[in-house]
């Protein structure tokens, strides 16, 4: 009883003030989740020196984890609420739900060699199915809406000209919306004259082409920088937490 | 070896130490640059900031842990304006380990919530008086400020994407049978005036992939509702067109927007303090800064070089 | 046996493929309810696609034990980590067995998911970060005027984003950096939104009409 108390308190006594604080979990076990994700975090991190056994051992760790969590989740929010809860709950109105759960199992026959050709059949449904909710859709949302708005009017004001040069302030936006309407229709063109090779990239075609390059480079320039963005934000969401959460340094 | 060809074959391990530094030290030591907010983040600050108590918004969670510091700081930033609004909730995700960190993000933030209303309640000095006109409601006894089920309503991961959304414009109830916790949808009354995705008043997806695309071919098209998007800053530029064309009313950027949409929810007092991506943009300026400078530099050499090879020929 | 195994999974990718793409142009509500009957279907069908990748692995780690290749001591480190999770998503102390309550917070499953597997997964993406700026030093090289081009509209968009670029260069910088993605960069993804979209048509329409197979995968032809 003696030693418990001590250890207790010498356990509690290495629990840092800012984690004795009411929370989803004691203190204790926030502790040492902290230190586990810290000590994990830099197992990942000694792959930048070289690949070795303690990256490898937190490599396999992690895809364990994930399989069991996705079996968790596949139970809990998909087979039990969706097919199992109903059939077995009210089997009068939901029986019907027995034919996609036998296309389900006959999905699982993909690891079978002599019968792997039942699960063509689930497959078959599956795959067709996307494929044809996705022809209208995808007319609908990708060419027909992008279309409509590549050939947006160039002019949007209802002044002449004369009017114009006495407000320069509609002028420069009048301006603005032209030029901009203008590139946009060029570059879309060009984009799309660049990617139809059936015809060979010479004279006319190929100099059109050559603008749709130039467009083509600016956003991979564009996704580059943006690239690096994303991939620093990355790092740094690590170390707010090495520092902050783990050394529990002041940041910000 | 001329300097210029010694500059190009540095250790890559120098460089990485570099960048290390270069995050570590802005951390430790923020300077403070001023952010500013850009059109795209501004209008979908400015479309829910218009939305009437109880107006129904749909927040999808689409990304996993391998984007959580650019996007979790954004839907957080989502949560408190919308819980600061008295807006009606309701969150999925489509990404299987989304599940969880919604269920984190949900729980902590409602929590926060919960927590404030309760201290400013039995707090002397502020009381029911205060309470009432900050959060519009006073509740008796040890009830919570924000109710899952009334206020929002967690329904976590079903797999298929584009045909959770189609079912989900037939109807939430019979896509979602349960919430994450295992009650009821039929139950619950943010459902009552919810019956699909035409009843939606806005809907914003958090997207590490293309589920953008998704939610607008299937979801938005079909069944016309608003949207904004949130996603990460390698497909920022993809979904520029959709912006055009106002498929989508605004877009938050990577790290940047999540720092925007912080630095906009603090100036309009829904919530006290800078969150974890606006900590972040110091660093953030500091690495790009070096990296635009070795490139140039780089570049610089490699061109000197090209010259010096040229001569020598 | 060619009926079964390739005729009628055919035959049932064309009848499903019209009727998913007939029904959006008919909303006479007959046709809707065996559409949202269908739907309903599929995402029961979409739940058992997990258990096949889940399978799968498991699958996989288990041969490398079984035939003790080199380094199959990992492999046992992913069956003991994946029991860990599955018997603390499915049992707690508080709410017993099967209850979805261990899921939430505050149980065992998520400390495991918070503290374990998001460091992990965050901490190996993040590696990247590293990994682009030594690319962006290694071989970010301007040989031709398209990668001039391309280098140009990186380090304006690099320095446009972040606060320090409108300290250092003003206002006018994160102004060009928005029009460049709004009006050039957005010109050129349009074009590949357009082409991409032509892509799926044509992709959905070889399903549906048969000519296009390689789904179906498993067994001879």
């Amino acid at each position: 009883m003696e030693i418990t108390i001590h250890s207790a308190i010498t356990f509690a006594q290495i629990i840092p003030e800012r984690l004795q604080v009411e929370g989803p979990y004691s203190p204790g076990w926030t502790w040492f989740g902290i230190w586990l994700a810290a000590v994990f975090t830099l197992s990942m991190y000694s792959f930048l020196y070289k690949d070795n056994p303690v990256f490898k051992f937190g490599e396999h760790m992690y895809v364990g984890i994930s399989v069991g969590y996705y079996i968790c989740l596949t139970w809990f929010n998909i087979m039990r609420p969706n097919l199992f809860d109903k059939i077995i709950g009210d089997p009068g109105f939901y029986w019907y739900l027995v034919f996609p759960g036998i296309l389900g199992v006959m999905m699982l026959f993909r690891f079978s060699r002599s019968l792997s050709w039942v699960s063509r059949y689930p497959l078959a449904y599956y795959v067709a199915a996307g494929a044809g909710l996705a022809i209208p859709a995808i007319i609908q949302a990708y060419i027909l809406a992008q279309m409509h708005s590549t050939f947006n009017p160039l002019w949007v004001s209802d002044l002449t000209v004369v009017e114009l040069f006495t407000q320069k302030d509609v002028m420069k936006e009048v301006l603005v919306n032209f030029f901009t309407q203008i590139v946009i229709f060029v570059g879309v063109l060009s984009v799309l004259i660049y990617f139809f090779f059936s015809l060979e990239h010479r004279g006319a075609v190929g100099r059109i082409s050559q603008v749709g390059i130039w467009f083509l480079m600016i956003t991979f320039g564009a996704s580059f920088g943006y690239t690096v963005m994303a991939r620093i934000s990355l790092l740094i969401g690590r170390m707010q937490f090495i520092l902050g959460d783990w050394l529990g340094l002041k940041l910000g | 070896m001329t300097f210029f060809d010694k500059m190009l074959k540095i250790d890559r391990r120098w460089i990485y130490l570099l960048v290390a530094l270069a995050v570590i030290i802005p951390l430790l030591n923020p300077i403070g640059l001023p952010i500013t907010i850009t059109e795209p983040a501004q209008d979908i600050f400015d479309y829910m900031d218009k939305l009437p108590e109880g107006a129904n918004v749909l927040i999808a969670i689409d990304f996993d842990p391998s984007s959580k510091p650019e996007l979790d700081p954004m839907l957080r930033a989502l949560f408190r304006h919308c819980f600061s609004k008295r807006l009606h909730m309701v969150v999925v995700t489509l990404w299987p380990a989304g599940a969880a960190l919604g269920e984190d993000a949900v729980a902590t933030v409602v929590g926060e919530f919960n927590s404030f209303y309760k201290e400013e309640l039995a707090d002397p000095d502020k009381g029911s008086a205060f309470v009432q006109e900050k959060y519009g409601v006073v509740k008796e006894g040890d009830e919570d400020y924000l109710v899952s089920g009334v206020d929002y309503s967690y329904l976590g991961f079903k797999p298929g994407s584009a045909l959770v959304v189609l079912g989900l414009g037939d109807s939430f109830t019979k896509t979602y049978p349960t919430d994450y916790s295992g009650n009821q949808t039929t139950n619950q009354e943010i459902f009552k005036n919810l019956k699909s995705l035409s009843d939606l008043d806005f809907m914003m997806d958090i997207a590490a992939g293309a589920t953008v695309e998704m939610w607008i071919t299937y979801g938005k098209e079909r069944f016309k509702f608003d949207m904004g998007a949130g996603c990460t800053a390698v497909s920022a530029t993809q979904y520029y067109p959709f912006l055009n064309s106002g498929q989508i009313l605004g877009l938050l950027g990577g790290l940047k927007g999540a720092a925007e949409y912080e630095k906009m929810v603090l100036t309009a007092g829904y919530w006290h303090k800078p969150g974890p991506a606006t900590q972040g943009m110091d660093a953030q300026s500091i690495v790009h800064t070096m990296t635009a400078i070795i490139v140039i530099f780089t570049n610089i050499f490699f061109l000197m070089q090209r010259t010096r090879r040229k001569e020598e020929e | 046996m060619n009926l079964l195994k390739k005729q009628i999974p055919i035959t049932i990718a064309f009848l499903t493929g019209i009727f998913m793409w007939w029904q959006y142009y008919i909303p006479h509500h007959s046709i809707q309810n065996i559409y949202n009957i269908m739907i309903s279907w599929e995402l029961i069908i979409a739940g058992f696609a997990l258990v096949v990748g889940i399978y799968s692995l498991l699958h996989h780690h288990a041969n490398k034990i079984r035939r003790k290749t080199p380094q199959w001591g990992f492999s046992v480190v992913v069956y003991i980590a994946m029991f860990a999770m599955v018997i603390n998503g499915f049992y707690s102390k508080q709410n017993g067995f099967g209850d979805p309550q261990n899921i939430l917070m505050g149980g065992n499953f998520q400390w495991m998911f918070n503290y374990i597997q998001v460091p992990m997964q965050a901490t190996m993406f993040s590696l990247l970060a590293f990994y682009i700026v030594s690319a962006a030093y290694r071989s970010f090289r301007a040989r031709t005027k398209e990668a001039t081009i391309l280098l140009i509209t990186a380090v304006i968009v690099m320095m446009g984003r972040v606060p320090l670029g409108e300290v250092i260069f003003g206002p006018k910088l994160p102004e060009f950096t928005e029009w460049i993605l709004k009006t050039p960069s957005m010109a050129a993804q349009r074009g590949i939104l357009l082409g991409v979209g032509l892509a799926i048509v044509a992709t959905s329409l070889r399903i549906i009409f048969g000519i296009e197979r390689t789904y179906m995968g498993g067994g001879a032809d």
